[in-house]
């Protein structure tokens, strides 16, 4: 078995039923696996909510009983949402302009060079964790330096390695950015934080709650979801070197490649949303206040949409993943994500010939009938 | 050469021309409002939705069954509907007219 390979656990439940369920905490969730389901569960955010009373209900595991801070905009729904959404995008569409770009390439090339250097690296802590740490001073306008503090947190924010929700983890961050949102609040610059305590919506200004709130999903969203990709990305190329030297040789290729390489990964495997009304999903009865989630991971290997799904085709033409969501709510960070990897394809096709996988420890994800593998909790690998 | 025209939903219409590629990336590199193309073009974001000019239906020709399924979700959805990243440019193109779907 190929190490880089992620291998569709869902195929099955997908093709005879079209759903699964998850235990999480006593609280079930049907899981949505097929392309076409999952996309009109996304869009009918009436139906399948995500703003519902009970804060980090729709994450699974759920969140429920280790924060009480909604997070924004993705814990709100339309009308509201488009609000917040409307505020925050254009800071999130940032990484588009040239200057962000050329900072971006900086970071990833001085990692790169550090890493060259050395006999061997373990890629999750010391390359993903780095870069996504670094990309994301930029992301908040903040100093370079700041990414040290995160680094020293490790790769899990809410998690430890005995526990899924690591309460005493996620208080770390919660007081961290607390301590932020003050230090904004007396000395203003031009940083994410300072722009959204100085933003209103309907001519009111944003609380301390609800920019926690933004911070908070800046934080969590894209921490092991972009470690993952990172990591799974170096994986990839090492067993796939000829992927690399088409990017080398083809570089108009490489925003598909990076499309392709998130389909394939799906860093994120699903997201919940809480039932409103009595309904069915597959043909399954669900009732109003029950949970389902959208299974990006198996909606991306969906063979009735993707020509050899369960294959990296580095410049497929057509690919209409849900890897950053769909719909309403797809992912706000994915700008930044998608410059991350474009730069960091660019930066490999240019300095690395070869990469030698000297180690690995796979990254299971446990979803009772499902087991993931999403990634890896460590791989060790020469490069050359 | 192509000339296309796509009309944004503020009616400020904007002239773009090309010979290759899609005509979400001649709307991208010219600036055109309310086209984004963020998944650069695989047909996966659907931010590049424009109503096809009534007389312009079948040089511009229909959407590939895929294309349909993410346009069938789409508010704005119209018989006239494509997503401009699955529209090839060449000298057919020439003249058509793109309302920026908003």
């Amino acid at each position: 078995m190929s190490k880089s390979a992620l291998p569709d656990p869902f195929q099955d439940a997908r093709n005879t039923k079209g759903f699964g369920t998850v235990n999480d905490q006593d609280d079930p969730v049907t899981m949505v696996l097929g392309l076409k389901d999952v996309r009109k569960c996304a869009h009918n955010w009436k139906t399948f909510q995500s703003g519902g009373e009970e804060v980090g209900r729709i994450v699974v595991p759920s969140e429920q009983a280790i924060r009480d801070t909604r997070q924004i905009p993705f814990e709100v729904d339309p009308p509201q949402h488009g609000d917040y959404r409307a505020l925050v995008e254009p800071w999130f569409k940032r990484p588009l302009e040239d200057e962000y770009k050329a900072r971006l390439a900086t970071i990833i090339d001085e990692l790169l060079d550090e890493v060259l250097a050395m006999d061997s690296v373990e890629v999750v802590e010391e390359f993903s964790l780095k870069l996504q740490s670094r990309a994301l001073t930029l992301l908040l306008n903040i100093p370079y330096q700041e990414a040290e503090v995160w680094i020293g947190w490790g790769t899990h924010v809410f998690r430890s390695d005995d526990t899924a929700l690591d309460a005493g983890k996620a208080n770390i961050l919660y007081d961290y950015i607390d301590q932020q949102i003050e230090k904004a609040s007396n000395q203003p610059g031009d940083d994410l934080y300072s722009v959204l305590l100085a933003s209103e919506i309907n001519g009111k200004k944003l609380t301390k709650e609800e920019v926690k709130g933004v911070m908070i999903l800046t934080f969590a969203g894209g921490r092991d979801t972009v470690i993952n990709a990172v990591t799974n990305t170096i994986a990839y190329f090492a067993e796939h070197p000829q992927s690399l030297a088409r990017i080398k040789a083809e570089p108009e290729i490489t925003g598909k490649a990076v499309e392709e390489l998130v389909r394939y990964f799906s860093p994120l495997t699903h997201m919940g949303r809480v039932v409103t009304e009595d309904t069915q999903v597959c043909e399954h009865a669900q009732k109003a206040q029950s949970r389902i989630s959208l299974c990006w991971a198996s909606a991306n290997r969906d063979e009735r949409v993707f020509e050899n799904a369960n294959e990296v085709v580095i410049d497929r033409k057509i690919n209409p993943h849900v890897a950053f969501g769909f719909a309403t709510h797809n992912c706000l960070g994915a700008t930044h994500a998608r410059q991350i990897l474009h730069i960091l394809l660019t930066a490999l096709a240019d300095k690395v010939t070869a990469i030698e996988i000297l180690d690995h420890t796979d990254n299971i994800e446990d979803w009772d009938e499902f087991k993931r593998k999403v990634g890896f909790d460590a791989l060790t690998v020469k490069f050359n | 050469m192509a000339k296309i025209t796509f009309i944004t939903t503020d009616n400020e219409h904007i002239v773009v021309e090309g010979e290759s590629g899609s005509a979400m990336e001649l709307a991208v590199q010219n600036g055109v409002q309310g086209i984004d193309g963020d998944c650069g073009g695989v047909c996966s974001c659907a931010t590049c939705h424009v109503h096809v000019a009534e007389g312009d239906v079948a040089k511009v020709g229909p959407a590939s069954e895929i294309e349909q399924d993410m346009l069938e979700l789409d508010d704005n959805v119209t018989e006239r509907s494509r997503l401009c990243c699955q529209i090839d440019v060449s000298d057919e193109l020439d003249g058509i007219v793109l309302h920026v779907a908003g």
